[in-house]
C-alpha cells in the first residue's frame, strides 16, 4: 500500500511560503497545492470565495483522468495543463509526481509570466516534498495515532 | 491512504462507495448529506450525465470531530457503477482508505452484484491495494422492495469474509448512517495501527 501523506509543521511553511511568493510573483489570483487523492494541502491569495475542498477533489479528479488518457496514446503522464476561460485561466502542474500545483489567473497577467514563476516554485515545492518523504521514511516516525483507544474511537460515534 | 497534517491538526480519509449500477451509491451520499450539520459538511459535488447516472464520482467531504486535537475529516466518494466506466472506476480508488459495497438486493441484480464485487477486488489489486486487508463493510440496499434476496443468502455470496454488513433503504436512510460509521471506524482503527 502506498505510504500516508504527512505533513509537519516546519515543511508546512515552507510550502506555504512558495505558495504565497507564487501568487505574487506571477501576478495570480490564487494558488492551490492539491495532494493527488484530492486533499488540499496548501492555498494562497483570493482563496475566500472558492470552494477549496472541492476544487481540490475536482482537481485530482481532472489530473487522475488526464494521466489515464495520457497512459492511452503511450505518454507516462500530462505533467502540464492549460484551461482558458473568458476571464479566468487555470494552470495545472505536476509537482514531484506527488502533488498538482493550480495557478488561477487572469488578464492582470500573462501565460508566459505564470509558465516561468510556476517553474521556479516546481523546483522549490520539489526539494521540500522530498524532504518530507524522507522525514517521513525515517525510523522513529510512527502514526500519531498509534497513541489514540479504542474508546477514543467510540467517543467520536457516541452521540 | 491518508493525509495527516500536524501543523492544522488535521487527518483526512478517503472512502469509496462501490457497487453495481443503480443500487445507490448516490442515493447513500445524498441521504448523508441532507441529515449532517451545515457546519461538519461541505458541498456535494455530482459529476452525473444529463439522465441523472453517475458519469465520474460523486464528492462529499464530512468532519466527524476531533480525536486527540486532531480534527477527522472523511472525502466519501462513489464511483460510476456501469460496466463500461471502468477506467474512471479505478482511478477513483487511488488513494482510498476505506471501502462501502453497496450491493443491490433485488434478486435479478445478483449477479451485476458479483460482477461489480470481482471488479473491485480486481481494480483494489491494481491500486496495490488487498481487498482482504483493506477496511471494508458491505450494505444490502433496497431491503424495501418486494424481489429482494434474503440477507443470509446475500451474506453468503457476497460477504464470505464476515466483514461489518448492514441492511438498508437508502432513499429513507435505514442502514445509511451504520454503515458510515462502521466504516469509518475501521479506517481510524487502521490509523491506529498505523498500516493506512
Amino acid at each position: 500500500m502506498a505510504s500516508q501523506l504527512v505533513m509537519y509543521e516546519e515543511e508546512f511553511h515552507r510550502i506555504n511560503g512558495v505558495c504565497d511568493r507564487l501568487t505574487k510573483d506571477a501576478n495570480a489570483k490564487v494558488v492551490f497545492l492539491v495532494d493527488k487523492n484530492g486533499q488540499l494541502i496548501s492555498a494562497a491569495g483570493q482563496t475566500h470565495n472558492i470552494d477549496t475542498t472541492s476544487l481540490a477533489s475536482l482537481t485530482a479528479g481532472n489530473v487522475a483522468a488526464m494521466g489515464g488518457l495520457a497512459k492511452l496514446i503511450g505518454e507516462n503522464e500530462f505533467p502540464n495543463q492549460f484551461h482558458e476561460g473568458a476571464k479566468d485561466s487555470l494552470y495545472m502542474t505536476l509537482v514531484g509526481g506527488r502533488v498538482v500545483l493550480v495557478v488561477i489567473f487572469d488578464n492582470r497577467t500573462s501565460l508566459g509570466l505564470v509558465r516561468l514563476r510556476i517553474k521556479k516554485a516546481t523546483e522549490e515545492l520539489e526539494k521540500i516534498f522530498a524532504a518530507l518523504a524522507a522525514r517521513s521514511a525515517a525510523p522513529g516516525a510512527g502514526s500519531p495515532f498509534a497513541e489514540i483507544s479504542d474508546a477514543d474511537i467510540d467517543n467520536l460515534f457516541s452521540e | 491512504m491518508s493525509f495527516i497534517n500536524y501543523s492544522s491538526r488535521e487527518i483526512n480519509c478517503k472512502i469509496v462507495y462501490y457497487g453495481p449500477g443503480l443500487c445507490g451509491k448516490t442515493t447513500n451520499l445524498q441521504y448523508i448529506y441532507n441529515k449532517t450539520n451545515p457546519e461538519t459538511k461541505g458541498k456535494l459535488i455530482s459529476l452525473s450525465t444529463e439522465t441523472d447516472r453517475t458519469l465520474f464520482f460523486d464528492f462529499l467531504p464530512l468532519s466527524l470531530g476531533e480525536i486527540r486535537g486532531f480534527k477527522t475529516r472523511f472525502h466519501l466518494y462513489t464511483v460510476p457503477g456501469q460496466v463500461f466506466y471502468d477506467a474512471s472506476r479505478k482511478l477513483i480508488l487511488k488513494g482510498v482508505d476505506g471501502v462501502v459495497f453497496v450491493a443491490d438486493s433485488q434478486v435479478e441484480r445478483m449477479e451485476a452484484n458479483i460482477e461489480s464485487m470481482e471488479n473491485l477486488r480486481v481494480n483494489l489489486q491494481d491500486q496495490g491495494y488487498d481487498l482482504n486487508k483493506i477496511p471494508f463493510v458491505v450494505q444490502y440496499n433496497k431491503r424495501d422492495l418486494p424481489n429482494a434476496v434474503s440477507e443470509d443468502e446475500l451474506r453468503k455470496v457476497l460477504n464470505p469474509r464476515k466483514v461489518p454488513d448492514y441492511p438498508a433503504v437508502a432513499p429513507t436512510g435505514v442502514g445509511v448512517f451504520d454503515t458510515l460509521k462502521s466504516v469509518a471506524k475501521l479506517v481510524l482503527t487502521e490509523l491506529k495501527k498505523g498500516g493506512a
